[in-house]
């Protein structure tokens, strides 16, 4: 198949049909619109079920009623309605239901603006709803992993029973690049523990309540479980040119990208940098981090937002070395340029360091 | 062996009655009546009273309980342990 | 033959094993609870229609909670509120299944009232059943939405005040106003007429749905006698005597015999229909297409082009149609429009990279290839441009020249030219053809042939191309 120009958010939709998902539920909401748009017209396509809910509310509970169903569902957001999601992904964890839920960020806090950020780590990456419960969340930096990722979100979603998230943000969703797409899988019905109406399914009960406390207990421990075991199997990243590095820069999403010319320029200049870029932000890439850290001496974590995934780089290192943090956020855009000042006067610094030691 | 029933009953399983009297209040030839006695949960439970009961159906669907009447009506074919309940 | 014995409906499990405490036989409802009396009539029609294993109930929060101890049917257990959307959602996708949502007055009429308004309009062939106790019952007594004026709850310990809390809400009109509801009924779990009605309207309700004629609602008026603080008798009596004034019974709306039943068909798919239907099958292209690129000078390689205009000038189909025509030749491409703090006063911009290497960023904020069609483009991004870079300008719209001596400068009329072609809107064109025709970063044919595939409209082909070949024209 040749590839096809395409929008981030109509990656989205495709990637998530070719995964088996037929049903959509969504609200629209700038600059996420476009995936609702794009399931509205394609969703009935393929046999599937499109629905514009009355609220953000009422989508991820229309999502959890299919989830609930065995079907691949999703719905697609951005940051103030995913906050209004938060309580049904409580719900859809605790009763352990797959679903994919795309989330593309914008500025906050409240109404914020309709410019890119990345100031929903903290709510999508730390839980945002109640309990003790993980999502997995994914972070694509192109339109082909806004495909790919959501392609592979369906499939986690399904292996770990867990509500499974997208991490975009605007730049990554209104973005147009080429995008080769993967092969359809036919949807598939687990009725072992799903609901469908049939005699098959009639005794499965789809729950997040365990009343006596020994048994949610056990519940939250056999829930922990899983999180380490998606911990130990799950990891994804991208790590680059930082085998010699002395500097390594960590995003993600659209700030990897940058970060990324940020290396190819500064290397030209003979300065030793790399770029991890996680690309599961749960799970995190805890271990490549202290693996990098024997050779790296510093950190440069720079995002869209005021310093949320720093500190998971940071508790990642537990002091092994030094963070730094670069960030901008209400839409404003750090420029390669921009990054690669601070680079530079981190080196300089380190440089000052090592004549003070001498 | 399995007989028709001569005359409706109504048969009350005393363990799963909570004593609301809904029963009783609703039952219209007054068969029914609340006992003295407590059953193992500690509510007085319905009884009938042996007789007169013409299967008329209102307490059943009176009972919040799913399983605490059971009515018998007059032509049904019951099992001859459940006559001699009766 | 009429049933001769009225016994515990088959729907029920005949122990409740799922029932945590050691009474795996009794409900945990209190005395003279309503929610029971309504089990039951649920239970038995669900019997008689033979439907068990279609079923699917939704379990609200509020008493009722824990319909799955009690029927042996497919649960799903949800967020307080939600039950018409979750049921929804479940019916959606598998349309075969019978849902059945049971919600209290708090989670229906307060909570979740907007998803019960919601759900009823969208007509979902769904059966509600609405327990109308006019109270909080699981929390303890607290006000309900359906609180009659006057009556004494814990968070109305001086009586419901109509100017502070407002008045009973009354769903079951409230429903019947919308278009899509097939069947609204009131009906109340008390003596033995109101459950002969209430029998009936239970069993229609779900009749409704398995014969595929949309969406039913039935509200019940229902004891709680230790919420009122009454015994169970006088509590029932309170609903006939009292209650139903204010909650009248009866049919709201039935249109069960007018509505046209509706036939669920699933389609099934191959995998080469799903791409088809995607538009990921390649549609009109059969075989790709190998284009011959121009010669390139060294400057002009690898640009990074930021254009930029008046939003309506087809700034981002300028943009659109370089990157296809990249793709075409097989450069690396990316295309972001404007966005951000960028998007201000009307005006739209994009950046496009075509690149022979990977595009690390795609955003571009030092541009070597500025494109801009207004004045304030040119004011805001003139000093951005890389030196040794060149602006290309509509000087038929920007009045003033650019100041940069360290890029080059090319002077287009495009709004002009285009205007002579027949319409200004093909300005876009001839900035596109001025850029390939002085760079030759492009061939003209796979600029042709990106217009084919980015503009649907075909009509504007013909003028697209000529708009292309002038700009091309002027610039060489």
């Amino acid at each position: 198949m040749p590839k096809q120009l395409m929008k981030g958010n109509e990656a989205v939709v495709r990637g998530a049909i070719l995964a088996g998902c037929r049903a959509f539920f969504g609200y629209p909401i700038t600059p996420a619109s476009e995936i609702a748009e794009a399931a509205a017209l394609l969703m009935p396509e393929v046999g599937g079920v499109f629905i514009q809910a009355e609220s953000e509310v009422a989508a991820i509970n229309m999502l959890f009623g299919a989830a609930s169903g065995g079907v691949r569902a999703m719905t697609a957001s951005s940051s103030p309605g995913i906050s209004l999601m938060q309580e049904g992904v409580s719900y859809a964890a605790g009763a352990e239901l797959p679903m994919v839920i795309v989330d593309v960020m914008r500025g906050g806090p409240g109404l914020g603006n309709i410019a890119p950020e990345q100031g929903d780590y903290y709510q999508v990456v730390k839980g945002g709803g109640h309990g003790n419960y993980k999502v997995i969340v994914l972070a694509p930096n192109s339109v082909q992993e806004m495909c790919d990722l959501t392609y592979l979100a369906f499939d986690l979603a399904e292996k770990y029973r867990n509500p499974v998230y997208v991490l975009a943000d605007g730049f990554i969703g209104q973005m147009v690049e080429p995008v080769e797409f993967p092969e359809p899988k036919l949807p598939q019905i687990d009725k072992t523990w799903c609901v469908d109406g049939t005699a098959e399914t009639r005794h499965n009960l789809i729950t997040s309540i365990y009343l006596a406390p020994e048994e949610l207990e056990q519940h939250n421990l056999r829930l922990k479980e899983k999180y380490d075991r998606i911990k130990r199997e799950e990891v994804r990243y991208e790590a680059y040119k930082v085998d010699d590095a002395e500097l390594v820069l960590v995003g993600y999403g659209i700030v990897s990208r940058i970060l990324k010319s940020v290396v190819d320029i500064m290397r030209g200049d003979g300065y030793k940098v790399g770029l991890l870029r996680p690309i599961t932000l749960f799970p995190f890439p805890d271990e490549k981090i202290r693996e990098i850290a024997k050779t790296a001496q510093v950190f440069l974590v720079v995002e869209l937002s005021t310093g949320q995934m720093v500190d998971d780089v940071k508790l990642a290192l537990n002091g092994m070395r030094e963070v730094k943090f670069y960030g901008r956020c209400g839409g404003m855009v750090p420029s390669a340029e921009e990054i690669i000042e601070q680079v530079k006067s981190i080196f300089e610094e380190l440089e000052k360091e090592i004549e003070h030691q001498k | 062996m399995q007989v028709t029933l001569q005359k409706a009953f109504v048969k009350i399983d005393k363990e799963q009655c909570k004593g609301c009297t809904l029963c009783i209040e609703t039952c219209p030839v007054d068969v029914l009546k609340i006992s003295d006695r407590f059953n193992s949960r500690g509510y007085h439970y319905t009884e009938y009273v042996g007789d007169g009961c013409t299967g008329c159906g209102v307490c059943f669907y009176a009972c919040p309980e799913p399983g605490a009447i059971t009515v018998y009506k007059r032509g049904a074919i019951v099992d001859e342990e459940v006559l001699s309940e009766a | 033959m009429a049933t001769t014995i009225l016994k515990k409906p088959s729907t029920f499990y005949e122990v409740f094993t799922r029932k945590p405490d050691a009474d795996k036989i009794n409900t945990h409802y209190c005395p003279g609870c309503g929610h029971g009396k309504l089990h039951k009539l649920i239970a038995e029609a669900i019997e008689d229609l033979g439907i068990q294993d279609r079923v699917i109930i939704i379990n609200p929060v509020g008493c009722s909670v824990f319909l799955y101890y009690y029927f042996d049917t497919g649960h799903i257990q949800v967020a307080h509120g939600r039950a018409p959307a979750v049921a929804t959602g479940i019916k959606r996708v598998h349309p075969h299944s019978i849902v059945i949502s049971y919600q209290g007055d708090g989670d229906l009429a307060a909570i979740g009232g907007n998803e019960i308004l919601h759900a009823a309009n969208r007509g979902e062939h769904i059966t509600v059943f609405f327990v109308n106790n006019a109270i909080y019952g699981m929390t303890g007594g607290q006000m309900a939405p359906t609180t009659l004026p006057g009556m004494k709850t814990t968070t109305t310990p001086r009586g419901r005040d109509i100017h502070n809390e407002g008045y009973p809400l009354k769903m079951a009109e409230l429903i019947a106003t919308l278009e899509a509801p097939v069947y609204v009924e009131r009906v109340a779990l008390t003596d033995a007429k109101n459950m002969a009605k209430a029998r009936k309207a239970v069993r229609k309700a779900i009749q409704i749905q398995v014969e595929g004629k949309g969406f039913a609602f039935v509200e019940a008026l229902s004891a709680c006698p230790t919420g009122w603080g009454m015994n169970p008798p006088d509590a029932e009596r309170w609903i006939n005597e009292v209650m139903t004034k204010y909650f009248p019974l009866g049919v709201f709306k039935d249109i069960s015999d007018k509505v046209e039943p509706v036939k669920f068909e699933r389609k099934i798919l191959t995998p080469e229909d799903i791409k088809k239907a995607i538009g990921i099958d390649g549609g009109e292209i059969t075989q790709v297409k190998k284009y011959q690129r121009n010669t390139v000078a060294e400057k002009y390689k690898n640009p990074k082009i930021k254009i930029a205009g008046f939003g309506g000038q087809g700034i981002l189909l300028l943009g659109l149609v370089l990157t296809q025509a990249g793709m075409l030749e097989e450069y690396h491409v990316s295309w972001l429009p404007s966005y951000g703090p960028e998007m201000r006063g009307g005006t739209a911009n994009c950046h496009v990279n075509i690149s022979e290497t990977e595009i690390a960023s795609p955003l571009v904020s030092i541009p070597t290839v500025l494109i801009v069609m207004n004045r304030p483009s040119l004011e805001k991004f003139e000093r951005t441009v890389k030196p040794g870079g060149i602006i290309f300008y509509d000087n038929s719209l920007i009045d003033i020249e650019p100041s940069r001596k360290d890029v080059e400068v090319v002077a287009v009329p495009a709004t002009k030219i285009a205007d002579d072609l027949g319409s200004t809107k093909v300005a876009n064109m001839v900035m596109i053809g001025a850029y390939i025709g002085y760079t030759g970063i492009l061939t003209k044919e796979s600029v042709f042939d990106a217009l084919d595939m980015m503009v649907k409209r075909k009509e504007f082909n013909e003028l697209n191309r000529r708009a292309v070949e002038a700009g091309m024209k002027f610039v060489m």
